[in-house]
């Protein structure tokens, strides 16, 4: 269980995040809404101990996150998964080696063994035989599954996304979305996704919230949401440039 | 208006010594950690030491002997057509007058900007592109604290093989001494090589030595801090990998100064 109360963020004189507060139940996917700029890769990283917000608490499971002792917050930083943007791959390590950065650091498996998970955790997200390879050589699309196979070898009890589909095209957008439902169905994790893109949204969402002006707008589960009488959340869904969001 | 322009300037300069300060505490709080508890540490960071060792140490190795190969050798030159034609057949002397400049400073202030140039762009440039392509968050996901993960292997790379780099700098250069002497100004092997240890003291060999641990520590510090507080993109990488090499190289020549006030005094 995940509990946001309260969060502000301010970058120099920019208020992102201006009083948020959300609650994340244990299994299932949410899916967070907003507008690029909006804030919602802030709220991410303030959920997953990344950004120390001005104001206002994360609790993970009754456990303030600013109160965590740096033992504990080792633990819990394991305890998450987060699919960066850009797939946020240490260049200087083959595919393999980021897989099993963390359990290189953190279990004493053997080399085979490291190797051995490292070939399952890539087949999960659909990839075979790149183990070798360095991240240079990969596409946009194998970048964020090797990100994803890495996120996911210490099987987290959260898994975080942030935007996994920019950058893709239709077709990779929605593997990568078969992908989050496959992993959420294999994982039993809590996942957390963050997109402006509707069409991910409602296939892998199953309560979705928007974020709009730094606050949270409405949340509902899919269906509810979807057929909320709320001018915001309609402009958004449908994607109007007319309407009481304004472009930023 | 320029009073509050002034405030301004100075409240950000307070903030980034903050900053600074901070920074150090951190990572030198991670080395004690890591040089302490070198069981728990070495299982964890043991592989990036070696990298780092390699890179900062073996790789600098022949820009660093060329480097003082040549020094050694203008030296010579520059010494020997003073003391034979300016000062008249005082040749004898040759020896010493390429040693102890070189020894003193010449060997531990170039070696400490050669690094500069090769590592400390290399750390502020690798660490500031992890910065901005979110490696460095990525490595809290993992876990794993960037400072330790990052900053430790290059500040004890630096503090280790600077040293190193400056006693084959050293070496080096009074061979490349040696070899104009013999060969341009005609002085005996045994004259150039009896004269070094007459004006010679360990305190200066110590003292060049000391000052390239410190050199060493800025180097690290200052690209790293650098590379940590990367942002904007390609261009922000830019900037910070000059800023690296422009303050270290201003700070190991301020810092030489204050050193060998400071040696002159104790040695």
């Amino acid at each position: 269980m995940i509990e946001v109360r309260g969060i502000h963020k301010a970058f120099g004189r920019l208020q992102v995040l201006r009083g948020v507060d959300l609650d994340v139940a244990t299994g299932g996917t949410l899916v967070i809404l907003g507008q690029s700029g909006g804030g919602k890769s802030v709220l991410l990283k303030a959920i997953a101990g990344l950004l120390e917000p001005d104001q206002g608490s994360v609790r993970i499971d009754g456990k303030r996150r600013d109160e965590l002792t740096p033992a504990e917050a080792e633990r819990a930083a394991l305890r998450f998964a987060y699919l960066f943007q850009g797939a946020a791959l240490f260049d200087s390590l083959t595919v393999g080696e980021n897989v099993t950065f963390a359990l290189r650091r953190f279990t004493g498996k053997s080399v085979e063994e490291l190797r051995a998970v490292a070939e399952e955790r890539l087949n999960w997200v659909g990839l075979r035989g790149i183990q070798d390879k360095k991240p240079a050589e990969l596409s946009g699309g194998m970048r964020k599954r090797v990100g994803l196979a890495r996120a996911i070898a210490m099987d987290p009890a959260y898994v975080l996304y942030d935007e996994p589909t920019t950058g893709l095209d239709p077709i990779s957008s929605d593997a990568i979305a078969e992908l989050i439902l496959s992993l959420q169905a294999r994982l039993q994790s809590t996942s957390i996704v963050v997109t402006h893109d509707m069409a991910l949204a409602f296939k892998v969402g199953d309560r979705l919230c928007l974020l709009n002006q730094g606050r949270m707008h409405a949340q509902a589960d899919k269906e509810a949401f979807r057929a909320l009488d709320d001018e915001v959340v309609q402009q958004f869904i449908h994607g109007r440039a007319q309407g009481p969001i304004q472009f930023l | 208006m320029e009073l509050r322009a002034l405030l301004n300037a100075l409240e950000g300069l307070l903030e980034e010594a903050g900053r600074l300060f901070l920074f150090n505490m951190r990572l030198f709080a991670e080395t004690f950690r890591f040089v302490t508890s070198p069981r728990r540490s070495l299982r964890l960071d043991g592989r990036p030491l070696l990298v780092q060792l390699e890179q900062i140490g073996t790789a600098s190795v022949p820009v660093v002997l060329i480097t003082a190969l040549f020094t050694g050798m203008v030296l010579a030159l520059q010494a020997g057509l003073t003391l034979e034609v300016k000062l008249k057949g005082v040749t004898q002397f040759m020896g010493r007058t390429v040693a102890l400049p070189f020894i003193r400073e010449l060997g531990p202030v170039l070696t400490g900007l050669i690094v500069t140039g090769r590592i400390g762009s290399a750390i502020a440039a690798e660490i500031g592109t992890m910065a901005v392509t979110e490696q460095i968050d990525a490595l809290k996901t993992l876990a794993t604290p960037p400072v330790r993960y990052l900053g430790v292997p290059r500040l004890l790379a630096c503090l280790l093989m600077l040293p190193v780099l400056t006693a084959l700098a050293d070496v080096v250069g009074l061979l490349g001494g040696f070899v104009v002497a013999r060969l341009v100004l005609g002085i005996p092997a045994n004259v150039y090589w009896n004269d070094i240890p007459n004006m010679l003291t360990a305190g200066d060999m110590v003292s060049g030595m000391a000052k390239t641990v410190f050199f060493g520590g800025i180097i690290a510090i200052v690209a790293c801090y650098q590379g940590f507080t990367t942002s904007g993109g390609a261009e922000g990488v830019g900037q910070a990998t000059t800023r690296a090499v422009v303050w270290s190289s201003i700070l190991i020549l301020v810092s030489d100064y204050f050193l060998t006030a400071f040696f002159a005094l104790f040695l």
